[in-house]
């Protein structure tokens, strides 16, 4: 982290190169601003609704800019977070209902603020570097780039154009950073030229392109312009995607750059899958190529901008300015965040409903999305935590991409972790076991090296539940961790010292160990914050509700989900073989694990009873050699007995070892059978949501068809944009299918990958310690042997 | 019948101590042994169909030697309990060691028994013997009266008799020491017995997963899913390999160790068995002491001549009993010994080539590739 942080300032210098060409390039851009204020002054309603969108945004960055530069140096590890909840009105007052780019504001400006804070404070730099974990080299890559690319966007496609300026501008006065004061009135100048002009941009745009989804934007057109409002809410999932893809994407960039070809050739597909974007979106991916990782975030912006008002660019944009302004101006930003939201809430609450309404209800993905939005509005200046969970749908939904380096990335993944030193805490009832949760790592999105917290169990479990949540509904398989167990806890806690209750201890012990191993070496959930913190963080906010997850509820639930899966299956005409037959696979290797567990588990059980059994042997051996009157044949069988001690103890260590190896192996392996289950049927969810929305498509035209025969234009308009709705989403939908089947699919393969390498490193594991013990007992049989023949 | 073997005093004209059973017959619920035994003569075999019943018309004959001076003072060779053809938990119970696998270790026991009795001095000249191991046709099928040494009158007296005090010191220890190891053996038999049916049931365990990973044997082409089935098809014969060396190491334990307890215990079964008979003829020339003492003259001579009489008898079982449990020292502690270095033995040998085994399966393991 030192180094990173000590590489960080260099690239500035290189970022205000860049603006120098900025300035160079101001005036071309100055007559692409004009064009747009053409076409804003030639576009035929400049209505109520723009002038509004041109005044909220204003009052917006005004206030931004009081931003003090004493709260930065003083309190800098709430400075970020305050200054993302800032972002996100700001975005909310270009009327831009998104919360992806909510998200997407949100990374940008957190990284380019840290990044310029670097210049003028050093160590709250550093403060900033913590914070935002490893993310600084990407952020100084960002900062360099998005000026660049957005420039690049700029000369690309004339929607951008604006926005573009604005950065310019705001760098060049950012650079003298004493005059922030006077520079501030500026941007706002420039975003107000903003809005209008990417409002406006919307209209032509729209009506060049012969498609079902330019439809439903033209539609609104002759309405007034404050229908805007609309399109875009259905836009939103034309662009969830990309938007979260692309602004998840800079998060994670750190550990693994290859991962910018993925993305490009999934910007590329995007690209014939939905002709409207592509009109900003192809040069500009093509610019990406020769640009580095970071360049993505910008890239997303012009993608969504001639949609979504171009606004996404905008926020970012501001937010560079903003950073940099930031440090002269003086005010609490606390403040002003609360009043933001105050003003926007409602605002944000009716798109949100919008949303909601027009989504169905069945699309876990949407719904959470909202939810992450709506807990930031609602509590704004929070703690560093909130702020990171925001960030995480984000990232859920690109893993997709990641996978496809993931055969590259395996050699980079080292994380290892152990659980040791199980320890009650406390009496009675409200007793829990503690364990030591030790990490040793060479990756570098972590603090140090090595490391160790004290978790309880149910911290493991709110782990899994965080994680299965987001990451759940994409298709990931995420590990189960070892289910609550009230017997053999209330043993423990009951205090009994015996050998059940100690098994139990280290049979969890080691599930705890195996199933966070799993975890880490999953190379998408590594890479969440929560894993991180789970991992890094002293103390962590007590996990609630987990006892939903106790033994039988969880059992329920697993079945619970088979089920749905079976029923589903039975509606489902399975159009994919692979899927088909994979589903099938899984079913019955749950029962054969299950099988094969049962009999492990009474294998283990004759092992104690032959170690018992031989202890008594000792025992009666003992005292035979203690009656015998013969010399020698006592003394032989007084060894005998020891012999036969130590045999026991051999005994009992077989025991744990095919306890350990295999029972546990597999029991963990029948869970994880669950939850590949789980993926199958969430997979199952995408797909009926789809379906359903075809449905509804295809009724909405049967609609459209009688309106026509009937005759009624006004409702049939109506009738139109619904359709144009209803395609958008089944578009949509229908992409939400095959990138959760794609990650289905890949997911499986890796488990598989994966079971087979745990199976063979676990065998040969075993086979060495029974190859052990097997010479352990060749060495007591022949230190036998003379005594034994000594006897006559 | 018993006019005959009275008769013929001569010994075998067979080898005592290389007698073999070397089949068995099941028919039904009677098992049918064929005993094997050569010719003193040198050339040829004597070979005989024998059932259980035979072996104890051969017991009783034994037990049945009344003008065999001294006959109670013998520890008679002891025949295992009579097994029904088949093996159930219930057989195991009763016959312990000797229930287990497709009656080997019966056939052992029975073997050991003619064994000792061809090459016991005193009972190898009763011609009862040389009928069973010699005689084509079944000796004797018919019930043999029973005699001073049943069984059933004997538990009923033994415990008023068996506390009575010695008037040798010899035997009183004997007889204590008897009591000690009769006791710990038969424990050590039974825990043993346990560890072998454990074993037993962890080799069948191993069977069954070692079966059970076949079935996840997947069809298919899919490189991924060639290797897990792979994986699991080599996991099975390590499996299968620790089921054969359980089995091999429950089958040393009953062949060697295990015999060799029951035997013991058996043994010294039968010792206690000839020390009580010596303590009843005590008790009874005690008696005859003291009724010779108090009783009146004219009964006094023949009371004196019983005692007399009683006194010989007695004075010859001790002289017997004592060569004997002299004789029972040597060869139970060579037979113990016997079976603890053939036991060693046995299972170092399993060990090694269970670990051998274990090495070349966990070589295939490393050199296999994903």
């Amino acid at each position: 982290m030192a180094t990173s942080s000590e590489r960080s300032p260099p690239p500035f210098p290189d970022s205000e190169d860049q603006d120098v060409l900025d300035t160079e390039d101001v005036a071309g851009r100055d007559s692409d601003e004009d064009d747009g204020g053409d076409l804003f002054m030639g576009s035929s309603n400049p209505t109520l609704a723009e002038v509004e969108t041109l005044l909220e945004p204003a009052r917006q960055p005004s206030d931004l800019l009081m931003n003090p530069p004493s709260d930065l140096m003083s309190d800098p590890l709430i400075e970020p977070i305050s200054s993302q909840t800032e972002n996100k009105p700001a975005s909310e007052a270009v009327n831009e209902p998104s919360d992806d780019f909510v998200d997407l504001t949100n990374n940008i400006s957190a990284t380019t603020e840290s990044a310029v804070a670097e210049i003028p404070l050093d160590e709250p730099s550093d403060d900033f570097v913590d914070i935002l974990g490893s993310e600084t080299e990407a952020q100084r890559e960002e900062v360099v780039v998005t000026d660049v690319t957005v420039e690049a966007a700029a000369d690309k496609s004339e929607v951008t154009s604006g926005v573009t300026d604005s950065p310019g501008d705001g760098k060049i006065r950012s650079d003298a950073e004493e005059e922030a004061q006077e520079t501030s009135a500026a941007p706002i100048i420039d975003l107000g030229a903003d809005l209008p002009a990417s409002n406006t941009q919307q209209l032509p745009v729209s009506d060049k392109i012969a498609d079902p989804l330019v439809d439903l934007l033209g539609d609104p057109s002759p309405a007034p312009a404050a229908d805007a409002k609309k399109p875009s809410g259905a836009t939103i999932d034309l662009f969830e995607d990309e938007g979260s893809d692309l602004f998840g994407e800079p998060r994670q960039t750190k550990s693994a750059k290859q991962q910018q070809k993925s993305l490009f050739g999934e910007a590329d597909e995007d690209l014939f899958g939905e002709p409207l974007g592509a009109v900003s979106k192809k040069p500009v991916s093509k610019e990406q190529k020769e640009k580095s990782v970071t360049t993505k975030a910008a890239a997303a912006v012009p993608a969504g901008g001639p949609l979504l008002d171009s606004s996404p660019a905008e926020p970012a944009d501001i937010f560079t300015e903003e950073a940099v302004t930031t440090t002269p101006s003086v005010s609490n930003t606390s403040t002003v965040n609360s009043k933001t939201n105050g003003v926007h809430s409602e605002e944000e609450a009716d798109i949100f409903s919008e949303a909601t309404v027009e989504l169905s209800l069945d699309s876990p993905r949407t719904e959470r999305k909202n939810d992450v939005t709506a807990k930031p509005s609602a509590s704004a200046p929070t703690s560093l935590s909130a702020a990171a969970s925001q960030a995480k749908p984000q990232s859920a939904a690109l893993e997709e991409l990641e996978e496809e380096e993931e055969a590259e990335l395996d050699d980079k993944f080292e994380v290892l972790v152990s659980v040791k030193d199980p320890e009650k805490i406390g009496d009675g009832m409200n007793a829990y076991m503690a364990y030591k949760v030790s990490t040793q790592t060479t990756l570098p999105m972590f603090r140090n090296k090595t490391f160790t917290v004290r978790r309880r169990f149910s911290d493991f479990l709110g782990l899994y539940e965080k994680l299965s949540e987001k990451h759940g509904p994409n298709g990931f398989i995420v590990p189960p961790p070892p289910e609550k167990s009230i017997l053999g806890m209330t043993k423990v806690k009951v205090g009994k010292e015996d050998s059940s209750s100690a098994d139990f201890v280290e049979r969890r012990r080691g599930a705890l160990e195996r199933y966070l191993q799993r975890v880490v070496n999953h190379p998408s959930l590594i890479q969440d914050p929560d894993v991180r913190e789970f991992l890094e963080r002293e103390d962590l906010p007590r996990a609630v509700s987990t006892q939903a997850l106790s033994g039988a509820g969880f059992l329920k639930m697993i079945n619970k989900a088979t089920d749905a899966v079976s029923k589903m299956t039975i509606k489902m005409n399975e159009s994919d073989v692979w899927f088909e037959e994979k589903l099938q696979e899984v079913e019955s290797a749950d029962q054969q694990f299950r099988k094969l567990h049962a009999l492990v588990e009474s294998l283990v059980i004759h092992r104690k009873e032959l170690s018992l059994n031989t202890a008594s042997f000792a025992k009666s051996t003992a005292m035979l050699g203690s009656a015998e009157d013969n010399t020698a044949l006592s003394r032989a069988l007084s060894q005998l007995a020891e012999v036969e001690d130590k045999m026991e103890q051999l005994h009992q260590d077989q025991a744990a070892n095919d306890t350990f190896s295999f029972a546990e192996l597999i029991a963990d392996y029948i869970r994880l059978l669950g939850a590949v289950r789980g993926s199958f049927d969430h997979r199952m969810k995408v797909w009926q949501r789809w379906q359903d929305a075809q449905a509804m498509l295809q009724k909405k035209r049967e609609t459209e068809a009688k309106l026509l025969w009937a005759n009624k234009p006004d409702k049939l308009q109506l009738a139109k944009e619904e359709i144009a709705e209803w395609e958008a989403k089944v578009t949509q939908y229908e992409r939400d299918f095959e990138r959760v089947s794609a990650t289905v699919r890949k997911e499986v393969v890796r488990f598989e990958k994966e079971k087979t390498k745990n199976f063979k490193r676990q065998i040969i594991k075993y086979l060495e310690s029974l190859l052990q013990s097997q010479q352990q007992l060749i060495k007591y049989w022949e230190a036998f042997l003379p005594e034994a023949k000594a006897i006559a | 019948m018993m006019e005959e073997v009275k008769e013929v005093t001569s010994a075998l004209s067979v080898h005592g101590h290389n007698i073999k059973i070397t089949d068995v017959v099941k028919d039904g619920d009677v098992l049918t042994f064929v005993i094997v035994s050569q010719k003193l003569s040198g050339t040829g075999e004597y070979h005989v169909d024998r059932t259980w019943d035979d072996f104890e018309w051969l017991q009783q004959h034994l037990f049945s030697q009344e003008d065999v001076p001294g006959i109670q003072g013998v520890i008679f060779p002891p025949l295992p309990a009579k097994a029904n053809g088949n093996t159930s938990a219930k057989v195991i119970k009763q016959l312990g060691v000797l229930g287990l696998g497709e009656w080997q270790p019966y056939v052992k026991a029975l073997e050991t028994f003619l064994q000792l009795v061809a090459t016991h001095k005193i009972l190898n000249k009763n011609k009862a013997v040389e009928v069973f191991l010699t005689s084509s046709d079944a000796p004797g099928r018919q019930k043999v009266k029973k005699n001073i040494f049943n069984r059933l009158s004997q538990a009923v007296e033994e415990m008023r008799k068996e506390g009575h005090k010695d008037v040798d010191e010899f035997f009183q220890t004997e007889r204590d020491h008897n009591l000690v190891l009769t006791g710990c053996t038969k424990t050590a038999a039974e825990k043993f017995l346990d560890m072998v049916l454990t074993e037993q049931k962890i080799a069948v365990a191993c069977g069954h997963f070692s079966a059970a990973l076949h079935l996840c044997v997947e069809p298919g082409e899919d490189p991924d899913k060639k290797a897990f089935s792979r994986l699991c098809v080599q996991i099975s014969e390590v499996f299968n390999s620790m089921k054969k060396n359980m089995t091999s190491v429950a089958e040393n334990n009953v062949n060697t160790l295990g015999l060799g307890l029951d035997q013991e215990s058996r043994y010294q079964e039968a010792e206690k068995e000839m020390l009580f008979r010596r303590t009843c003829k005590l008790v009874e020339l005690e008696n005859a002491t003291r009724n010779a003492e108090k009783a009146k003259p004219v009964k006094k001579e023949a009371m004196e001549e019983l005692k007399t009489a009683t006194k010989t008898e007695f004075q010859e079982i001790c002289r017997v009993a004592k060569q004997e449990i002299k004789q029972f020292q040597g060869v139970r502690v060579k037979m113990l010994q016997q079976a603890l270095v053939q036991w060693c033995e046995r299972q170092l040998l399993t060990a090694k080539e269970s670990a051998d085994q274990f090495n070349q399966h966990l070589q295939a393991f490393r050199e296999m590739t994903q």
